[in-house]
């Protein structure tokens, strides 16, 4: 037992896995909603998006957490506001915009950062650190759990209803517009959160790996919003542990180990898994083509 | 009291581009009406403007004289089945169960009476037995009924079906009949898009043609006429559809 107890004798172990049961919770239960609305590529691109707002923060405030946090979603909603206008008022369509926005912040935050005084690791935002979780990263990163989760359940059904059938809800009455804004800026928010845990380019990781994994086994959709966030916490608390043991870097772990489940999943589960599919199409075949 | 759905001067435009234009209609409960008209006739528009998902160019649309606009949960909309995410994680009965969100908004916790309603909207479409299946495990027709079981679920009066039978084989056609007559015994109005000539008689006991206006509305026997047909299709196809009304 030495061994499993062992890293918690550390104090930045105690936060980094606080931080992220917190962080693989709240992602692992907003994925449910990214997986089923094919948000993913949407994500991928305002994850990176966030780049030079936290690149402007750094030039501006320096190190503080709150100055960061504000920057990174300042350019986020530029982003996210940018591909609305440039896609509504040309006929580039939406995906092109968003592509192209997305690699120019990207890079723009990249170029500002090599202008920071502060001797500033790149690979520290796009990779992130979990193990250098400061106070107020956690506190951050508490809040934003503390209001990403409870609007996400409140908000459930309204929400389901438009990811299935968008026109039904907005005969019910559903403010299907506003819902879609509040669905996109508490991406924006959690992906704010795992910015420290990941980094910008393994966010995407955490924000689909837990719910298409039980979108494989289940058709519940409170399954995969609930299931969803206990993979990933469980995933990501796990990785963390794996990048202790094996002294390898913990982003990294933590996605691979989010990955890993997932394809045990695509393998083996009963439902809609691969060899359990096979076995059924071999037996119909072996049932139906034997002699009478 | 009797119910009636009343269009009047209804018409839809896309981009100024009409797609219905200046229809006048009264339509009474418990019948079933066939919508007939070629690709484009504007079937699906005027169903949109009916449920209040496209805005009205001209007109106006009153169901049982209740008020101006149609109360949403009262008029069910039924979209075609390839619009429907099949792989969507949701049961036969989780589906039956959306029809009851309007009624709960969003945070009211599910009742007996809810449930209640759930069940009995299974039992009366026969979709007890599949209610823990996932949507895709259904054939054509089972999920076509699933989705009316919801609209039963919602106490929707008025059901308008866009193209219920397109694709399904014999049997599963006549489940579905059977169907949509009891809904209409019941004393529901049910308005279905269709395309197949040869089965309006057995199905619809009353049949609109529409082709951007309305060529012509009544009963089965006396409307479904070669004349409304070739009005409607421009061209006399399936000359033929109306043999089995005898005459």
């Amino acid at each position: 037992m030495n061994w499993l107890l062992e890293p918690f004798r550390h104090e930045f172990m105690q936060r980094a896995l606080f931080g992220c049961a917190l962080i693989g919770f709240t992602n692992g239960a907003l994925s449910a909603f990214i997986v089923l609305r094919r948000l993913a590529l949407m994500a991928d691109a305002m994850a990176h998006s966030l780049l030079p707002g936290v690149a402007v923060a750094l030039l501006l405030f320096g190190l503080a957490p709150s100055g960061l946090f504000f920057g990174a979603l300042v350019a986020a909603l530029l982003v996210a506001l940018g591909v609305q206008i440039i896609s509504g008022s040309s006929r580039i369509k939406e995906d092109t915009s968003l592509g192209l926005l997305f690699a120019c912040s990207f890079s723009l935050g990249l170029v500002l950062l090599s202008f920071s005084p502060a001797q500033v690791n790149v690979t520290h935002y796009l990779f992130g650190n979990i193990l250098g979780l400061a106070d107020s990263d956690l506190w951050i990163i508490y809040l934003i759990s503390l209001m990403v989760l409870p609007l996400l359940a409140l908000f459930q059904r309204p929400l389901v209803l438009i990811m299935f059938e968008p026109s039904i809800a907005a005969i019910q009455g559903i403010w299907v517009k506003l819902l879609t804004y509040l669905l996109m800026g508490l991406l924006v928010l959690s992906m704010i959160a795992s910015l420290q845990a990941v980094g910008v380019i393994l966010a995407l990781g955490m924000l689909i790996a837990p719910a298409a994994t039980i979108y494989l086994c289940s058709d519940s959709f409170p399954a995969m919003f609930w299931g969803g966030g206990l993979i990933g916490m469980f995933g990501s608390c796990a990785g963390l542990f794996v990048s202790y043991w094996l002294n390898l870097p913990s982003g990294a772990c933590i996605v691979l180990t989010l990955g890993l489940i997932f394809f045990v999943a695509y393998l083996f589960s009963p439902k809609y898994g691969a060899l359990p599919k096979l076995l059924r199409r071999r037996q119909h075949f072996h049932g139906t083509s034997g002699p009478h | 009291m009797l119910h009636q759905l009343v269009i009047k001067d209804l018409t839809v435009a896309y981009r100024r581009v009409p797609a219905v234009h200046h229809l006048n209609l009264v339509l009474s409960c418990g019948h079933r009406v066939g919508l007939l008209g070629p690709n484009g006739a504007g079937k699906t528009s005027l169903f949109k403007a009916l449920v209040g998902l496209v805005p009205l160019a001209t007109g106006s649309v009153n169901f049982g004289g209740h008020g101006k606009t149609p109360a949403a949960a009262e008029i069910a909309y039924l979209p075609q089945r390839s619009a429907v995410d099949w792989d969507f994680p949701v049961t036969v009965r989780g589906l039956v169960e959306m029809g009851r969100y309007q009624r709960l908004s969003w945070w009211r916790p599910f009742a007996q009476e809810d449930a209640r309603a759930v069940e009995d909207a299974l039992s009366t479409i026969g979709l007890n037995d599949l209610a823990d299946r996932q949507i895709s495990a259904l054939s054509g027709g089972q999920q076509q009924r699933a989705f009316i079981a919801r609209s039963l679920a919602q106490n929707a009066h008025v059901f308008l079906l866009d193209e219920p039978f397109a694709g399904l084989d014999r049997p599963a056609q006549d489940l579905l009949g059977d169907t949509i007559r009891r809904l209409a015994e019941k004393g529901n109005l049910v308005i279905a898009a269709h395309h197949d000539l040869k089965t309006v008689p057995e199905l619809f006991d009353q049949v609109i043609f529409l082709n951007r206006k309305l060529i012509g509305f009544g009963d089965t026997t006396e409307t479904f006429t070669e004349e409304n047909i070739a009005g409607t299709f421009d061209t006399p196809v399936l000359s033929g559809a109306t043999d089995s009304l005898g005459r």
